[in-house]
């Protein structure tokens, strides 16, 4: 018989936390995923950052907020439900992308850049 | 405006905010989603952040060396002037978040009036936090929103949470003494809040709120707590009062 629980730091069981065990049972699948992101100042592109889980829109918003911007990575968050983005097939790799690597004309390095022009 | 009010009124504020900022600390890893975990997290260490600054104004007011830890750690019970409404524990999700929003709404209000009033270090500090209680305002009672109007278990869970905290709300516009010698105008704190709250009820599908429906608590302002004070400080207090001036 275990007579002594023994915890540690950040490791207490939600039984013995003091805290209530309320809110939504499986929230994961219930609610939907969103795909986040971020724009970190004005001018730049939004960029994606991850994912999280919330049950709207608003809720997202929110919850990439607190999940994505607490260290001040952002000045805009756009949120979109991850199911509304199509994806290429891994499976057509090959044909998608394998013919871009022979032709190397397509990168501009055949070029000689006068000295003057700075940031190419 | 004597030296003592201006002292007694930053540690109500500072006492708050630290009050409510160790409750809700408990939900740092038992939040019901991880989402929802860091954001109540970061609504504690706002009001952590804002104690300390109010506790460090107060340190200065009362000089002798005096610092923001010895007033968080080394004071007893009937010492702490928090609200009623800070200590109460935190229940289910819906009590802890109805919590959030009656406080919230009320620091909105006051930090308000705090700007232009005449001390200029509660008016800087007040401004800084506003910005912080904004937020806290929105993001607490959209959850007050969706649960009310939301399943008829999370309906029944936040009329449970009114009930429960709705009697200490109505000590938040009784004025101390301290708040009297400040001129804090707590008849319009109260008209504005309970507009406020009214609104979010409304929205919330949840009957409409009275403050002369129930008995109201008071005593917190002036250090008369319930019991659910004593066993929150002898956590919070333990390191400091164990190992005396001991560092992290």
């Amino acid at each position: 018989m275990q007579l002594i629980r023994k915890f540690y730091y950040g490791d207490i069981p939600d039984d013995a936390s003091g805290a209530a065990k309320a809110g939504p049972a499986k929230p994961a699948s219930d609610w939907p995923l969103w795909e986040v992101f971020i724009r970190s100042k004005q001018g730049l592109e939004h960029k994606h950052v991850g994912s999280l889980h919330a049950a709207d829109a608003t809720m997202a918003i929110e919850n990439a907020r607190d999940v994505y911007t607490r260290r001040s990575e952002g000045i805009s968050i756009w949120v979109v439900e991850s199911h509304h983005i199509k994806t290429s097939a891994p499976e057509a790799a090959a044909e998608l992308y394998e013919p871009a690597q022979d032709k190397i004309y397509r990168h501009p390095t055949f070029y000689d850049l006068p000295d003057e022009i700075k940031h190419m | 405006m004597t030296n003592a009010s201006l002292i007694d009124f930053t540690l109500y504020l500072a006492d708050s905010t630290l009050i409510l900022g160790q409750r809700n600390g408990d939900w740092c890893g038992h939040g019901p989603v991880l989402e929802q975990d860091i954001a109540i997290t970061n609504v504690t260490l706002d009001l952590i952040g804002q104690s300390r600054s109010f506790y460090q104004y107060a340190a200065q007011l009362i000089g002798n060396g005096c610092t923001e830890d010895q007033l968080a750690y080394w004071r007893n019970e009937r010492e702490f002037k928090n609200a009623l409404l800070c200590e109460r524990p935190n229940g289910d999700w819906a009590q802890t978040i109805l919590r959030q929003t009656f406080f919230s709404f009320y620091q909105r209000e006051l930090f308000t009036q705090l700007l232009h009033g005449a001390d200029t270090t509660l008016s800087a500090i007040a401004e800084k936090s506003l910005k912080e209680v904004r937020y806290h305002c929105r993001w607490s009672s959209e959850w007050v929103c969706r649960l009310g109007d939301g399943t008829q278990e999370s309906h029944e869970r936040m009329l449970a949470a009114v009930e429960n905290l709705w009697p200490y709300v109505g000590e938040l516009f009784v004025a101390a003494p301290y708040e009297t010698a400040l001129q804090i105008d707590t008849a319009t704190l109260k008209s504005n809040w309970m507009d406020a709250i009214t609104a979010v009820f409304t929205e919330a599908t949840l009957p409409p709120p009275s403050l002369t429906s129930t008995f109201m608590h008071t005593g917190g302002k002036n250090g008369q707590h319930t019991e659910a004070l004593g066993y929150l400080l002898a956590e919070l207090q333990y390191v400091q009062r164990s190992y005396p001036g001991c560092e992290w």
